[in-house]
């Protein structure tokens, strides 16, 4: 097992150092003067111009510049936020476990709903049940997020007023996060209105974000269940005289939940991708929403550093996703 | 070798196609998306001629109309009009040009370069291999979106600058698609005898193995389609893409959004026009892949 994690870190590698050559070409790439682009219409005084310049080691050799990146990142120094002027990764954190919540959520939803609905459209094959899942299973994978976003907003919030239109919690709760995830903070406080509050506001922008992953996961889990569905095994079980739900569930169902759980693993950066156009229209304060204003704001420090972290929070959980799959299926660590 | 007379080799190729119309027709979805498709491509084609108005025609004594069926909506106006009171039809009408044209755009790009990577990639093996594979592994390790907007960032926004952010991020797929087809035709038999034949490196990639890596290359080509129409769409609405006042479906989205409450069909509209047509791409895209696939034929 210890070889098997191994050998994935390996070959990690090369792909974490090409993501850090990424990030550090970005602000190189930018047209024309990096820190007047960055600066903006307003301009730069020359002292500023020489602090900046001297802040991100502009006037050294190209190589010793990704150097001292690197060795910066590697201790944890992602730069100043050219808006905020705090660290880029204390913003970061600060904003991630917004996103974290967000994601956990929209990903719960689709696993709930997805996996028992691929499995009934398998088993009843053919039925309009089939038909209909499937059928609204790829209207939602084709969906266009940011106006389905709009629309709930529509009828949910300005039609029905049953839920707010944005942010996590009503404005009259303040709470001094704890551990940032806005459901466990107000449970720690104790105050149910303020939790009440908090899953009101997460429910739109989960239901959003998960509508794609639910749909790649029902297709997915009706696909893989109808393939086990024709294997011998499954066969020999019913000839057997095994009840069809234990048939379906003890012998199909295990086997089917593999490429399941592939599928689910590699949601994570359609998760990111998505999570940037909800948190937009619901002004979810998130690393998604962080990274448009930054760009709007060309506070590109932040747009550098957001780039090399969320790609290597995707990197990890795929890493971790990878390690578990090889946990439940001995077959894979064998290789 | 025998000579193969052209009639031989046209026989088998047109029986193919009809035996792909089998299946692909058995697939009622497929054959729906494929008409709405073709209907999309025809009002993209005669636009100018179709719309009741230019794109860019502002009414100003029809601010905010609602569609005709609604209170207060003018028959002139099937679809209202928006915020500067130009005719939402006529503007979705126009705006189905930028779609397709994103969309042929995009996978036009993306599958030549993916094509030339890919083949280069299975053909040679070794370092080539490695180094293209490693370049593909970190374009996918972010998340599409997000590398999108920042190559528009750094390229400035605009449509074509977002059109060649997509292709650049859409083709590691094709790429890998293409170099696992071609290593695993590469050992084949017919390829040895072709070789032996003499042919040329280039003869070899190019003619003799990949026409048979067409069929997963088509179904990738389908949903990379409707995929950047989608990914387009959301760089136009979050001000990256087509700039306005170019009727592009997720920029009008985008200029819509302050209305939401106070008029929602000038939300309501442009995403429909979007997922209708990724909708009908996708489902073709489904029909394609059942029927190129011959695993799932059912004998």
């Amino acid at each position: 097992m210890l070889r098997y994690i191994l050998h994935k870190l390996a070959l990690i590698v090369p792909t974490v150092i090409g993501i850090t050559i990424c990030s550090f070409a970005f602000i190189r790439l930018l047209p024309g003067d990096p820190i007047l682009a960055m600066a903006g219409q307003h301009g730069v005084s020359p002292e500023r111009y020489e602090i900046l310049k001297e802040q991100f080691g502009f006037n050294m050799p190209i190589w010793q510049q990704y150097l001292s990146y690197v060795w910066n990142v590697l201790h944890g120094d992602f730069g100043i936020s050219l808006a905020t002027k705090r660290p880029v990764l204390t913003d970061f954190l600060a904003l991630f476990p917004a996103t974290i919540e967000l994601a956990l959520f929209a990903m719960l939803l689709a696993v709930a709903l997805g996996i028992p609905a691929g499995i009934f459209a398998a088993v009843k094959r053919g039925s309009w049940f089939d038909q209909l899942t499937m059928g609204v299973a790829l209207t939602g994978y084709s969906m266009p997020i940011f106006w389905w976003g709009l629309l709930l907003i529509i009828f949910f919030s300005g039609y029905l007023g049953w839920t707010p239109v944005s942010g996590r919690i009503a404005i009259n709760f303040f709470f001094k996060p704890i551990t940032g995830f806005m459901l466990v903070d107000t449970l720690l406080y104790g105050n149910w209105a303020a939790f009440v509050s908090a899953v009101r506001h997460l429910i739109l922008p989960a239901v959003v974000l998960g509508t794609i992953p639910l749909a790649v996961i029902a297709r997915q889990t009706r696909s893989a269940m109808l393939e086990v569905l024709g294997e011998d095994y499954v066969r020999t079980a019913r000839a057997k005289g095994l009840s069809p739900s234990r048939v379906i569930n003890i012998h199909a169902l295990r086997n089917a939940m593999i490429p399941v759980v592939t599928t689910i693993g590699l949601q994570v950066g359609m998760l990111m991708a998505g999570a940037i156009l909800t948190e937009t229209i619901f002004s979810w304060p998130g690393i998604g929403k962080w990274m448009i204003e930054s760009i709007s704001k060309r506070d590109y420090v932040v747009v550098q550093s957001g780039l090399l972290l969320i790609a290597l929070v995707v990197m990890a959980v795929n890493l971790i996703v990878d390690v578990l799959y090889a946990v439940i299926n001995p077959r894979i660590r064998a290789r | 070798m025998t000579e193969i007379t052209p009639t031989a080799t046209e026989r088998p190729r047109l029986a193919a196609l009809a035996e792909f119309w089998h299946y692909f027709s058995m697939n009622r979805g497929a054959v729906i998306g494929l008409v709405v498709f073709a209907i999309l491509v025809i009002v993209a084609l005669f636009a100018p001629w179709i719309a009741p108005y230019p794109a860019d025609q502002q009414f100003r004594d029809a601010l905010l109309l609602p569609p005709s069926w609604m209170e207060g909506g003018r028959s002139a106006y099937l679809l209202g009009t928006d915020p500067v009171g130009r005719d939402m039809l006529s503007r979705l009408i126009h705006g189905s040009r930028y779609s397709l044209a994103i969309g042929l755009v995009v996978v036009t790009v993306a599958l030549s370069v993916g094509i030339v990577l890919g083949v280069l990639a299975g053909y040679f093996r070794g370092w080539v291999d490695v180094v293209i594979m490693r370049v593909m592994d970190i374009i996918l390790a972010f998340p599409s979106l997000l590398l999108a907007l920042v190559l528009v960032a750094i390229m400035g926004p605009g449509l074509f600058n977002a059109m060649l952010a997509i292709a650049l991020v859409l083709q590691p797929h094709f790429a890998r698609l293409v170099r696992a087809a071609v290593m695993a035709e590469a050992g084949k038999d017919y390829v040895t005898s072709a070789r032996v034949a003499g042919a040329g490196h280039i003869r070899l990639m190019i003619k003799t193995i990949l026409p048979n890596c067409v069929a997963p290359l088509i179904v990738q080509a389908t949903l990379s389609f409707s995929n950047a129409i989608l990914e387009a769409a959301a760089l136009g609405f979050l001000g990256m893409g087509a700039q306005p006042p170019t009727p592009e479906w997720g920029t009008m989205l985008a200029s819509a959004r302050e209305f939401i409450t106070r008029a929602p069909w000038v939300v309501t509209f442009p995403g429909l026009a979007i997922l209708i047509t990724v909708l009908a791409i996708n489902l073709v895209g489904d029909g394609l892949r059942d029927a190129l696939d011959p695993k799932l034929k059912r004998s």
